[in-house]
């Protein structure tokens, strides 16, 4: 589904070297999970994958399912399936978040030559997925995440997920800010987004999202590189240990990480 | 060479000016009051960022009827026409003047009414200090038409006038009078170019607990001119609320000159601007004026202007408190979109203040489209184009909710989508 291979990214602005060879591939159906310090780069591969202006590809490639990722607009690559549940999610003020919705998904449908979904199909989609996430109509109505506190940011994202279907969902972080009970209900429409036709990076810092959402893969990251990869039992490890001594073992001191 | 030709344009316009029949008295006022404060030019202060050349020449530059393509916005909303082409009433296009609730005259046609006898041409007087608005003057003293409404009830539905422009040297000036008795309310339409160089004047008296709203759309044209002027004054406990939005436009000056005279009341002003048209074809100016003389009332103006191709934008905004209006609110903000480096924003914001316990507050900001919010967008699958014109709506929508009633929102909600439709590339 998704192959990056020995990706080097540095900013546009400045002369600062962000990822330094980032390879992996997820297969398709497949979670994937992504843990590591802050600042190692994390955000920034889903940036540089989702097509962000500011960063400059240096070395190495992205495809998904065939498509040159690196050469896609940032709307190509998500009518082709790829999503970024963003870590600090985008005040829209003025835009209705239905708006917003049906917009984009319209968008998707056009650019692959599907007909736009009609208002009242849309409405119910709408209703049907916000109601799991528990997103009530005033959500819905509000313009896009202002006004939101930081879990119903996260769940209005997820709400975003599961009405655009996407091939590959990458989630930054969408954890980090959650009570206990935010958590469990945006796990909830994460799972009961699991497919065999649809793969999943999960990115996070701390282990407890992966009680909720089993990866299969886990991989860990700092100074820019993939340093390790496991089963989930990397991941308890990580949460029991920190990650002092992976990152002593592959040379690393916790500042640059 | 002949006296005649050494006359320069603001000498041969104001020499050629004639007075219409009717409230003679106002309009003899009014051309001393303009031939004593002259045509403005380039050094006028308030003329600084907008060249009154255009609005001085004897004759106007001509301009093309724009043809447009889209329904009146208002179509869905029951209301009583008046039409005017070329500045010139239609009967024949308009809906009959009666309603219950409003008495509705024609300007050129109703004598010297007494009760706009008493307005006509007062709150343009009390409008012209401290800043001179020579234009009010001139359309004061020339004005052919118009309509006068004196409101004693709630009026039955929305009065609109349709300005239609064909004629590619029209020259309009129109006088509307607006007089709401105590607690009366009314919305007047505004809607089209009205003509290649546009004069309009409206003076609203608003009574004790009476409410005024005013939605104007001035047209899509790229070239027509247009210098407008509302005064108002503003009684005990009422509320004046006027929007505009402008879409194009190659000279746009809209001036609005309240004086809260009475405890508890209100008045909003608002307008969003955007053009489309080519380099240096968009230049709009709002220019305000609110003076508070009373206590406890609340002014708001909300400006945004979307600024591309070479267009400028300006805004000039006042709030006069004096000195025993005890617990003023007022509040003041101008924004620009600019979407490309060739366009440019000019404001002025300015405060006077003589009382103490006052909270004013005033801003300005000129910026780009928000390139985290564009990724945002672009992330979720909508391309750019489009992207860009959410975010266009995004920007303008403070001044549209400026607007009271939804139905009025959604009209121009829409004309403003259709608007951006046609940007999607
Ligand atoms: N736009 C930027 N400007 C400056 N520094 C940046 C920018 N984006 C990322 N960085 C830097 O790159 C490094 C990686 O950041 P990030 O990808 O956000 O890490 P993570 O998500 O793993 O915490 C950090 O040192 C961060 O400060
Ligand atoms: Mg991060």
């Amino acid at each position: 589904m998704l192959e990056i291979k020995n990706l080097h990214v540095k900013l546009e602005e400045e002369d600062k070297q962000i990822l330094k060879g980032v390879d992996l591939t997820v297969e398709k159906g497949k979670v994937h999970a992504i843990m590591g310090p802050n600042g190692s780069g994390k955000s920034t591969l889903s940036y540089v994958l989702s097509g962000r202006d500011g960063y400059e590809v240096t070395d190495g490639a992205a495809s998904l399912e065939g498509l040159d990722l690196l050469e896609a607009e940032p709307e190509e690559r998500a009518a082709a399936g790829l999503f970024l549940a963003f870590q600090y999610p985008v005040e829209i003020p003025g835009v209705g978040n239905m708006t917003f919705l049906r917009t984009a998904l319209n968008a998707q449908r056009k650019a692959r030559g599907e007909e736009e979904i009609s208002a009242g199909d849309f409405l119910k989609l709408v209703r049907e997925k916000a109601k799991s996430l528990k997103i009530d109509a005033d959500m819905l109505k509000r313009p896009v995440n202002v006004g939101f506190s930081g879990g119903e940011k996260k769940r209005n994202e997820i709400l975003q997920m599961a009405i655009l279907e996407p091939k590959m969902c990458i989630l930054d972080e969408t954890d980090s800010g959650l009570d206990v009970d935010a958590m469990r209900l945006v796990a909830d429409g994460v799972n009961a987004l699991r497919d065999e036709g649809r793969s999943f990076l999960v990115i996070t810092h701390y282990q407890r999202l992966l009680d909720h959402i089993k990866p299969d893969v886990v991989h860990i990251m700092a100074d820019g590189r993939i340093i390790e990869t496991g089963g989930p039992e990397l991941a308890l490890e990580v949460e029991k240990n920190g990650y002092a001594d992976l990152l002593a073992k592959h040379g690393i001191s916790e500042v640059m990480a | 060479m002949s006296a005649v030709e050494k006359m320069t344009p603001a000498e041969t316009r104001l020499a050629r000016l004639t007075l219409p029949e009717g409230f003679a008295p106002a309009r003899r006022a009014a051309l001393e009051r303009l031939t004593a404060m002259g045509l403005p030019g380039r050094r006028d202060e308030y003329w600084r960022w907008s060249n009154p050349t255009d609005f001085i020449a004897p004759e106007p530059p001509a301009a093309a009827p724009f043809q447009d393509d889209e329904p009146d916005l208002f179509a869905e909303i029951d209301r009583l026409n008046i039409v005017f082409r070329d500045g010139v009433f239609d009967a024949q296009a308009s809906d009959d003047l009666s309603m219950s609730g409003v008495e509705i005259l024609r300007l050129a046609e109703a004598g010297d009414v007494n009760w706009a006898s008493s307005l006509y041409g007062t709150l343009e007087a009390d409008g012209q200090t401290p800043v001179k608005r020579p234009f009010a003057a001139l359309n004061t003293a020339t004005a052919t038409d118009g309509v006068l409404i004196r409101v004693t009830g709630a009026a039955e539905k929305p009065v609109s006038l349709v300005y239609l422009h064909e004629d590619e040297s029209s020259d309009p000036v129109l006088h509307h009078l607006v007089k709401l008795e105590e607690g009366a309310e009314i919305t007047i339409l505004e809607n089209g170019p009205a003509g290649a160089r546009f004069n309009m004047l409206m003076e609203v008296d608003v009574a004790k607990d009476a409410r005024f709203h005013h939605i104007r759309v001035q047209g899509r044209d790229h070239e027509r001119r247009a210098v407008t002027g509302i005064f108002t004054r503003v009684a005990e406990g009422a509320l004046f609320k006027s929007f505009t939005l402008t879409s194009n436009g190659i000279l746009t000056r809209n001036e609005c000159v309240i004086d809260i005279v009475g405890d508890d009341a209100n008045a909003h002003v608002a307008g969003a601007a955007l053009g489309d048209g080519k380099t240096g074809a968009f230049h709009h100016d709002d220019t305000v004026f609110i003076t508070h003389d009373a206590e406890r009332c609340e002014s708001r103006q909300v400006f945004k202007k979307v600024l591309k191709n070479g267009a400028q934008g300006v805004f000039q905004g006042k709030i006069l408190v004096k000195s025993g209006a005890q617990k003023t609110d007022g509040y003041q903000i101008s924004q620009s979109l600019l979407l490309d480096e060739d366009s440019q924003f000019l404001a002025k914001p300015e405060l006077e203040i003589y009382a103490d316990d006052v909270q004013c507050s005033h801003g300005s900001t000129t910026g780009a489209i928000d390139e985290t919010a564009l990724f945002y967008l672009r992330s979720r699958g909508v391309p750019y184009e489009e992207a860009t014109a959410l975010l266009v709506l995004s920007f303008l929508a403070d001044a549209i909710e400026e607007i009271e009633e939804e139905r009025f929102r959604d009209a121009i909600l829409t004309r403003l989508e259709g608007w951006l439709s046609r940007h999607r590339g």
